[in-house]
């Protein structure tokens, strides 16, 4: 407080150096988004929940798109940045398709995606971003980004609020981490396999409703964008609403 | 709270920039429109400052614009809201401005100033008749948006849309509402804010907008049958101290 | 200096190069709007200059004149486009895409130094309230038509599309493209017929967002033509104008006139026109 203040006896409570305000430009709008990969299709999926800390704004708000092309996308984290960062990206497959006459590769959208994000590398969108559709051999694939536009590919990946309890299921349950033959004293390990689309998707929901159960942030509402050779569809499944 | 003789009263750091401040507005869909509320109080810190703030904003044929926040970027946004009127009616070829156009516009104008860092500070709900389909959608300060079958900014967030999600849970719900209980649901949420809301007030504007009857405004509606005999119960506060 | 002697000498050079272009002929019914155009290559190796750009899901035009002049154009409206959807989250309606246009070349006859557009389109699109088809001229004028052709030799088609409008003002888009390329087939020469390579067609509408057919997808369109071996559709009929249906209920351009005259189907001129 400055000199110039009267003092008020309070003196011991207040600060004794000036209060900085500063605008915070970020929120936090929970939910959680998992990408899937199979041999000829791919999932993305994201709960329907949108809240901003112990309050549920909307049981429906949508967070996982179709941008054209046979790709899906979803930008989990600050919704207002996930937005922008989702209509700007489909904006820009617009004028791909002026420019090139063309549907875009799903490595080329990813790469892409990484230069959105990365330009703005010191303002950063707040999301963790994940694209699914088919490679150009035809089979499924998943790209998950940083918020900076690091990126990879990879066969299942989750983000958001419950990242962190959904992903060593699925390194379990899609990739077979730790999981070995029987009989053979963990010496060998089970052989890696696709799974069929009726797999994933009930993986998908059980994913979802372990989360639900254990995190504030996700629930109400699970809806699954299914990526294949005919296109994409999508599957809607109630969450707990508690 | 903060009990310096000094601060006490003033807008604290979480109201930075809200000098004037108005809270609460509330609405809800029902099964041929919309109904939206809110009071006319407008206050500084804890001083009620303004006593006939109006906050609904009717914009287009079938659209409203609620504002709540600070009161000069509130005024700013309602100077937008006639010129994207004006510009509309330039054009004159025909095509309606819909609630859903000026969401997305305030929503674009929100989001770009939260990314100059020189935030609008409000909250927003735009409701109105899209093509005879109810229309409900939230913006805010952030460039955050969210849709429900009832939103309520503020305090009302805790209050009120509680008390609503009782009259309309889920989106199939509202073709089961009519006016009356809209209405009355949104009469008795104003009724509760002025309750519980410091800073609120029992006038308020209340505006319907239905096929039949389009856009309705009724001004200066008085909260009845108040009932404050639960004042005397309440203990620990002020100077009822047992 | 700009002299106004009555008109303007520079739009009136402009409105020549859209004579020289290749024809295009335009058709709206409430429902839809169908383009079809006639492709030109300069040479017989070369390829044929585009004349149907889409602009979005809802808009598209067609050009005759300076081609280049219709990129810039047609980028100018998929910007205004795009801003619609991104502004608004809204189609741009094909009045406004019009009106825009119109504007911006209207300046480009009043700035010192400037020169006018070299091309004229045919806008057509579909919005909420219904499916439009408009004529643009590099002067800045801008009408709305059911039917409308432009380029060279269009006179004929325009002819056509005069004593049919009123029986195809409720045609299918199937009639309104079989229709659009009977106008079409009008504005050849005797020498020219319609062919996949040659011809381009497009339609926007209720429940169709713009499509454009090009080469292979065109021969089923064109297979619908009278089996008359794609030839005119009355005798005699061809080219020119023939009797005295011009220009009463067309627009006010004096150049109409002009085209009854025989015209070089690739004239040899200083710019190049499509």
């Amino acid at each position: 407080m400055s000199a110039a203040t009267v003092n008020s006896g309070y003196q011991s409570e207040t600060h004794s150096t000036p209060i900085e305000h500063r605008f915070n430009p970020y929120s936090d709008n929970g939910g959680t988004i998992l990408g899937i990969a199979g041999e000829d299709f791919s999932v993305l999926a994201g709960d329907t929940r949108h809240t901003v800390g112990y309050s549920i704004n909307s049981r429906y708000e949508p967070k996982v798109f179709d941008a054209g092309d046979n790709i899906v996308v979803s930008a989990n984290g600050f919704s207002a940045d996930g937005n922008a960062l989702v209509s700007r990206f489909k904006n820009h497959l617009k004028w791909y398709h002026f420019n090139n006459n063309k549907k875009i590769s799903l490595s080329s959208a990813a790469r892409f995606i990484q230069h959105m994000l990365y330009g703005k590398r010191f303002f950063p969108y707040y999301v963790h971003t994940i694209i699914a559709g088919l490679d150009d051999e035809g089979k499924g694939a998943v790209y998950s980004f940083d918020p900076v536009g690091s990126y990879e590919r990879e066969q299942c990946r989750a983000g958001g609020a419950a990242a962190s309890l959904i992903m060593p299921f699925l390194d379990n349950q899609v990739n077979f981490k730790n999981q070995y033959e029987p009989g053979t004293d963990g010496k060998v390990k089970k052989e890696l396999k696709y799974l069929s689309l009726e797999e994933v998707i009930q993986l998908v929901r059980d994913a979802f409703s372990s989360a639900t159960e254990r995190h504030i942030h996700v629930g109400d509402g699970l809806e699954i964008l299914i990526v294949t050779k005919d296109g994409v569809r999508t599957e809607y499944f109630d969450l707990k609403r508690d | 709270m903060d009990h310096d003789p000094f601060r006490w009263g003033r807008p604290n750091d979480q109201h930075y920039g809200q000098y004037n401040n108005a809270i609460a507005n509330a609405a809800i869909k029902y099964k041929d429109g919309i109904v939206i509320a809110a009071d006319n109080l407008g206050s500084y810190g804890s001083l009620a400052r303004f006593t006939d703030v109006e906050r609904l904003f009717p914009t287009g044929d079938n659209a409203v614009v609620g504002i709540s926040g600070d009161i000069s970027d509130l005024q700013y946004v309602s100077r937008l809201l006639d010129d994207l009127e004006i510009e509309h009616n330039y054009d004159s070829d025909g095509h309606q401005l819909k609630a859903s156009h000026i969401h997305e516009y305030l929503q674009k104008v929100f989001y770009h100033r939260r990314s100059k860092m020189d935030p609008l500070w409000n909250s927003v709900i735009v409701a109105g008749l899209d093509d005879d389909k109810p229309f409900l959608k939230y913006v805010d300060l952030l460039g955050v948006t969210y849709s429900a079958p009832t939103l309520a900014t503020g305090f009302g967030a805790y209050l009120a849309v509680p008390l609503l999600r009782k009259v309309v849970d889920k989106e199939e719900d509202v073709a089961n509402v009519d006016e009356e209980t809209a209405t009355n649901a949104i009469r008795e949420c104003m009724k509760v804010l002025y309750y519980r809301d410091a800073r609120s007030l029992d006038k308020y504007t209340l505006v319907t907008i239905s096929k039949t009857n389009g856009v309705k405004v009724e001004k200066n509606q008085q909260s009845k049958e108040q009932s404050w005999r639960f004042a005397k119960d309440i203990k620990g506060y002020g100077t009822q101290v047992v | 200096m700009v002299i106004l002697s009555p008109t303007l000498q520079q739009v009136e050079y402009a409105l020549e190069a859209i004579k020289q272009g290749s024809a295009v002929v335009g058709l709206a019914t409430k429902e839809h709007a169908v383009l079809v155009a006639l492709k030109r290559n300069a040479e017989e190796l070369g390829s044929y200059q585009k004349k149907i750009i889409k602009v979005d899901e809802n808009l598209g035009i067609a050009l005759a004149g300076l081609a280049p002049d219709a990129r810039v154009l047609s980028n100018f409206l998929r910007e205004q486009a795009m801003s619609q959807r991104m502004i608004y989250n809204r189609a741009l309606s094909v009045e406004k895409a019009s009106n825009l246009l119109a504007d911006k070349a209207q300046k480009n006859t009043q700035s010192y130094g400037g020169r006018p557009y070299g091309v004229g389109l045919l806008v057509v699109g579909y919005d909420e309230t219904g499916a439009h088809l408009f004529e643009f001229q590099p002067s800045g004028s801008v009408l709305e038509y059911v039917g409308a052709a432009i380029g060279a030799r269009s006179q004929a088609g325009r002819t056509y599309l005069e004593r049919n409008f009123e029986s195809y003002a409720n045609a299918t888009k199937e009639e309104l493209i079989v229709h659009g390329l009977n106008a079409l087939r009008d504005t050849l020469s005797q020498d020219k017929e319609l062919n996949s390579k040659n011809t381009s067609i497009a339609i926007v509408g209720k429940d169709t967002d713009f499509t454009l057919w090009d080469d292979d997808d065109v021969q089923p369109w064109l297979n619908k033509l009278d089996s008359t071996s794609n030839a005119r559709t009355s005798g005699g009929n061809n080219g020119g104008d023939d009797d005295n249906d011009d220009d009463d209920n067309n627009n006010d351009e004096s150049g109409d006139k002009s085209e009854t005259k025989p015209e070089e189907e690739n004239s040899e001129d200083k710019m190049e026109t499509d």
